[in-house]
């Protein structure tokens, strides 16, 4: 039963769209204010953080369906409507959302460049990721995933940092005529791989909008529909790759390397923490939701190649000699993991899903900006040079071995409630044998995370750096808030599952199994 | 007697004439006058019509173009010539600023 | 008549409470010596409320949701109060408590800030171990298994300057980590097939014999992986003497009374469901043997006093393994018990004397009986306990198990058994001679221990020998062998000869032995090879495949992704020649597209 009832104060609304007035605001009254445009910021992130707890807190767990619903219609004669709700999974990631700005803005407190720029667009970008996530209209969830993709282009190549890569192999050729290593090289990279995703994913919801009589661009409308099969499975497979791209599924994640170690600090922990999981919502929301027979025969698809993700991704991430390469492929990794939850089919297997990316997305927030803190102090991302770290930063080794544990699912921490329900849901689903490359990468998670750990900060001091300090002042905001919440997490798990749960059982239900 | 038939030839061959030259002259005239030539080469069509179908249509439409071919020259050869103050070259090779 | 529940919970929650100030309030913790008050005032707590639960004998079990899920919590935590727990809980309060105390002398040394995190983690590791043997289910088993694994990599790290400390920190947790694969596989097809991680449940399904699942030994054979990884049986065992890398009180409580027994625990606790797969402990049993005997050859040959002690604990854990597989859980879990009290002495006294000395080298060593004699007495009570020599602990629980194994009908794994009491008593009155009598080289002026140190020490000593004689006290254990008895003093004695006769007396030279028994030896001294495969595996099949996935990454997937985007940037550099600027060109092309579409026009009629 699907309650869509007017919400009395349009809380969603307000989330989303208030980080975007800070955007305005900034823009037009704090040009040349670098301390008015940083309290601008945290307010208004701070507000919409403040309303997603609140409305995670009144959340009804015992009633399906999407609660804190607005409808405005835009064009009726097409159909379009801006219209917003929230079910389990969008609320919490909407509380993921939140969590990861707010560190992001304490982390970015020393940006010194341009800042107000700066904090306008990574604004806008977030208000592109809250309409995401409660977006009901499916046109104007395109719109806002447009919204959240294209400032990346800005902020990457403004903001970013180049490194060096040397072309090697046989098509080093193109590496050298495309200016491999660049900032500019990633930020271009990144947004055309993305947007070339969104391109698919427009089309499949054209397909389904002429399909369903192109009345409505209403996700309520779709999901009351019955497509023909032929056309879920297609459909489906547009999704699975315009949203899989986003996601960081093999082998069209190389955007997310480049692009992660270039960006800055907090668009880092956006991008990786919230933005890849924005792909893996959209399978899972439009994908299964509204395909479930296209979703039930493509599965095996989903899984298989969520496996290779694993273990490549953990392999790789062994192999990087940049900090901040490791931490990338350690998300497309994990990403792997949410992948493999969802493509189960099974109630664990779906709320592990839900949970990783909850869960992942605090984990790679925290790496991210202890690297950039790392970043800031010693001024190189090369691991080979660091040691011994952890006797002179104890504050930020400690985070980060927190968030490596949570990475390689050590319990207490939320990872491992994450991945103990992904197993569940493998061993549970059609294909058992995901089980095992799941649990191997988990494996090869602790190797190459705590070998990363010992090499950077548990070992004999290096000699090439001097003088290193630990984080202060509005850094530790960030660190602090994002250890807590993967500690209160991993042991209170029922907080993200029982209303998750509540969302996915009915989205389940929906899918036959072949 | 000479038909319609030898009139259109020969319309065409000027056209053809004119075309070519306009395509091939580096001089920034002489394209001009392959323009002019292929405007002639019209107006011999729109004659021809006019005296073999009976109908004076054609020979209005030649006046016409006569008149506008006139205004054409005059503007085009303004332009060559404001051209040549600043490039100091008429040459239809070197007038490539539009470049790409 | 269930007893309440909230004394064991208050157990559980001392160290819980310690920890988390220890962990949150930062100036407390880097006060050193005060943070070390708080975790052992904590402890002290603890003891006396475990004292407390195992005297009354209490028998509870609550459990609360943790995952919820659909039709019901996947997963629940709780607490399950039995004798066995019980046990368990006095051990590991009773030892942590000591070590703790130990410690404050042993680190007196360190930065105050380093104490604390010290006793951070010892609170850490209290709480995590307690949890372990309170758990009512594999999963809260399993999440406090892990934790324990994590409070040893922080503990053998905790002087992580050292990049050989750092090493074994690490290289515990990753062999570890691969039992614990097989462990969670094992419990995620045992929840998969019966819907349950609860003991109780499992129990009562396999007494109505409604657990005859396919695959069932598959699935404790997994479970019993976890074991053979935290129990240090072979081939997993490689971790535990590299972890002697770390404080000496941490290898007494943490690598040899509470964390490497966590798999015999394991073992015993669900032996209901072991006794349902008879070929799993078959194989139990003869790993367990097989190690025993291996570790014991091992510690023949090492110098290091403390790396002798690490194979001793490998080697006793196979004699607890081997009893649990030959179904005498109860005789194993004794040996669990005692050789928690005496092994922790034995490495406590190491400790002092390493402290004295300065060097872990027996042969730095030499006449400390005559320098350190309260110390040398404590070690020797046990070495006689280790050895098997009555009326002490070890030698109850150690005739328990051989005469277990010998019911059992494994005939091999008794004899592998019988050779390695012959060979610990041996190694350790090797020891004995070498570091206590005999010359002494020792630099420095070996001094007896600090009280605070020595308490301890006595403590121990004085419950080894108390046990002993309760144990000889209690009714006699029927049906062993009446040979068994004989037969086993007569190893231990006939290993103290050979020692006596080796390193005492000079009668036999040891580098002649070590000759004739060339090979042994020359394997023995190189652990068999093993370590070096693991190594060779992890840099030649891990790393170097990791470095190959890492080049096709960016060469290759990566590498076509440029060529598209060159290809295209080339396309356009071409297409570039279309826009000449030159108007003629223009011309020309509108001229040329005139013409196909007439002629197309044409065609198409």
């Amino acid at each position: 039963m699907i309650r869509q009832v007017l919400s009395l104060v349009p809380e969603l609304s307000i989330i989303t769209w208030a980080p975007f007035v800070g955007a305005l605001l900034i823009m037009f009254t704090a040009r040349h204010r670098p301390r008015a445009v940083r309290w601008i910021a945290a307010v208004t992130t701070g507000i919409s953080a403040a309303l997603s707890i609140r409305i995670y807190a009144t959340y009804d767990q015992d009633v399906a369906g999407f609660q804190f619903y607005e409808k405005i219609p835009l064009v009726p004669p097409l159909g379009i409507s801006y219209e917003v709700g929230a079910d389990g999974i969008s609320l919490l990631m909407v509380l993921l959302t939140s969590i990861i700005i707010v560190a992001g803005v304490f982390a970015s407190w020393t940006v010194q460049v341009r800042s107000q720029e700066f904090y306008a667009l990574l604004l806008a970008l977030v208000t592109g990721v809250y309409g995401v996530f409660v977006s009901l209209d499916l046109f104007v969830l395109f719109l806002f995933y447009e919204l959240a993709v294209l400032p990346m282009y800005l902020l990457i190549g403004i903001w970013g940092s180049s490194g060096e890569v040397r072309p090697r192999g046989i098509f080093a050729w193109a590496f050298r005529e495309t200016g491999v290593g660049t900032k500019e090289y990633a930020a271009m990279k990144l947004t055309l791989y993305l947007l070339f995703g969104s391109a698919f994913i427009l089309v499949g919801i054209l397909a389904l909008y002429v399909n369903a009589g192109a009345a409505s661009f209403s996700f309520l409308d779709f999901e009351a529909t019955a497509f023909p099969r032929a056309l879920q499975r297609w459909v489906f497979l547009a999704f699975y790759v315009g949203f899989g791209i986003l996601a960081g599924i093999w082998p069209l994640h190389t955007w997310s390397p480049d692009g992660h170690a270039s960006a800055p600090t907090a668009v880092s922990m956006l991008h990786a923490g919230v933005l890849m999981k924005l792909g893996a919502y959209g399978v899972v929301r439009m994908g299964m939701g509204l395909l479930p027979e296209g979703a039930a025969d493509l599965a095996w698809l989903v899984g298989t190649v969520a496996c290779v993700n694993i273990v490549y991704g953990a392999l790789s991430s062994m192999a990087q000699t940049d900090l901040k390469y490791v931490i990338a492929y350690s998300s497309v990794s994990h990403m792997g993991i949410v992948m493999l939850g969802a493509a189960t089919l099974t109630g664990p297997g779906l709320n592990g899903s839900v949970f990783q990316m909850f869960a992942h997305g605090v984990m790679t927030g925290l790496f991210f900006a202890l690297v950039g803190l790392v970043y800031e102090k010693a001024h190189s991302r090369d691991i080979g040079k660091m040691g011994g770290f952890g006797k002179t930063m104890p504050g930020i080794a400690t985070a980060f071995t927190v968030g490596g544990l949570s990475s390689l699912g050590l319990p207490a921490t939320a990872g491992f409630v994450a991945e103990l329900l992904t197993f569940l849901g493998a061993w549970r689903s059609v294909h058992r044998w995901w089980l095992f490359p799941a649990v191997a990468g988990t494996f090869l998670t602790a190797v190459y995370v705590l070998r990363v750990a010992k090499q950077i900060f548990w070992g004999p001091p290096s000699s090439q750096f001097h003088d290193l300090e630990d984080a202060r002042g509005p850094e530790w905001v960030a660190l602090v808030v994002l250890v807590f919440v993967l500690v209160l997490f991993g042991m209170v798990p029922g907080l993200a599952i029982a209303p998750v749960d509540t969302a996915t059982v009915p989205l389940l239900a929906r899918i036959v199994s072949p | 007697m000479i038909g319609l038939p030898a009139y259109l030839v020969l319309g065409a061959f000027v056209f053809s004439i004119g075309l070519f030259g306009v395509l091939t002259r580096r001089n920034a005239v002489g394209i001009l006058l392959g323009i002019e030539l292929m405007l002639n080469a019209v107006n011999i069509n729109f004659v021809a019509f006019a005296r073999f179908n009976g109908d004076l249509t054609g020979l209005v439409f030649t006046l016409f173009t006569i008149a506008i071919t006139v205004a054409e020259v005059a503007v085009g050869l303004a332009i060559v010539i404001a051209i040549f103050r600043v490039r100091r070259t008429v040459e239809a090779d070197r007038l490539d600023l539009l470049r790409g | 008549m269930l007893s309440p529940v909230w004394l064991p919970l208050f157990v559980l929650g001392m160290p819980f409470v310690a920890f988390v100030l220890l962990a949150v309030v930062a100036p407390l913790r880097r006060a050193g010596s005060r943070a070390a008050l708080v975790s052992i005032g904590a402890m002290l707590l603890a003891f006396a409320a475990a004292l407390a639960v195992w005297r009354g004998a209490f028998v509870a079990e609550t459990t609360w949701a943790w995952i919820p899920a659909d039709g019901g919590p996947i997963a629940t935590v709780g607490l399950l109060v039995d004798p066995l727990s019980n046990a368990m809980l006095v051990l590991v309060t009773l030892v942590s408590l000591l070590v703790q105390i130990y410690s404050l002398a042993y680190l007196g040394d360190e930065r105050p800030a380093s104490l604390g995190r010290y006793y951070t983690y010892q609170s850490l590791f209290a709480f995590s171990m307690l949890g372990l043997v309170l758990a009512p289910g594999f999963l809260q088993m399993f999440v406090f298994w892990e934790l324990v694994g994590l409070c040893s990599y922080l503990l053998i790290g905790y002087w992580y300057e050292r990049p050989a400390a750092a090493r074994a920190a690490v290289k515990a947790f990753w062999i570890t980590k691969l039992g614990d694969i097989g462990f969670i596989i094992g419990i995620v097809l045992l929840w998969s097939a019966t819907g349950t991680f609860e003991f109780t449940e499992l129990f009562d399904k396999a007494q109505e014999h409604a657990l005859a699942i396919k695959g069932l030994p598959t699935i404790m054979f997994l479970i019993y992986l976890g074991a053979v990884g935290k129990s240090a049986q072979f081939p997993l065992h490689v971790w535990l003497p590299d972890a002697m890398e770390g404080p000496t009180p941490v290898s007494a409580l943490i690598h040899a009374a509470t964390m490497v027994t966590a798999g015999v625990f394991m073992v015993t606790r669900t032996e209901p469901l072991f006794a349902m797969v008879p070929e799993v402990l078959t194989l139990i049993a003869w790993v367990g043997a097989f190690t025993a005997l291996l570790a014991a050859t091992m510690a023949c040959v090492e110098d290091d006093i403390k790396r002798v002690l690490a194979y001793s604990t490998i080697s006793q854990l196979g004699y607890m393994m081997a009893a649990a597989g030959a179904g005498a859980a109860y005789a194993g879990f004794l040996h669990l018990l005692t050789h928690g009290l005496f092994k922790a002495l034995l490495f406590l006294a190491a400790g002092a004397v390493i402290h004295a000395v300065g060097t872990n080298d027996i042969f730095r060593m030499g006449g400390l009986f005559r320098a350190m004699p309260q110390t040398g007495v404590v070690f020797l009570v046990g070495t006689l306990a280790l050895a098997g020599v009555p009326p002490l602990a070890g030698f109850f629980s150690k005739e328990a198990v051989l005469g277990g194994v010998w019911e059992a009908h494994f005939t091999g794994p008794f004899l592998m058994l019988a050779a390695t009491a012959l060979l610990t008593a041996f190694y350790m009155f090797r020891v004995v001679f070498i570091a206590f009598f005999g010359r002494a080289h020792a630099g420095g002026h070996p001094h007896e221990a600090p009280w605070l140190m020595r308490g301890p020490l006595w403590l121990l000593a004085a419950l080894t020998v108390l046990v002993g004689i309760r144990l000889g006290g209690a009714e006699g254990h029927d049906a062993t062998p009446a040979w068994l008895v004989p037969l086993s003093i007569g190893l231990a004695f006939a290993g103290f000869a050979l020692a006596w006769a080796m390193y005492q007396r000079g009668a036999i030279d040891p580098a002649r032995v070590a000759t004739v028994l060339g090979p042994l030896d020359y394997l023995a001294r190189r652990r068999y090879g093993i370590d070096a495969l693991y190594a060779g595996l992890y840099r030649g099949l891990i790393l170097g495949f990791s470095r190959l996935i890492g080049w096709i990454d960016r060469y290759i997937v990566d590498g076509v992704l440029n060529v598209l985007s060159a290809l295209t940037l080339r396309g356009g550099q071409a297409l570039r020649g279309i826009q000449s600027g030159r108007a003629q060109d223009y011309v020309y092309g509108v001229a040329f597209g005139m013409l196909l579409l007439i002629v197309w026009a044409q065609l198409w009629r």
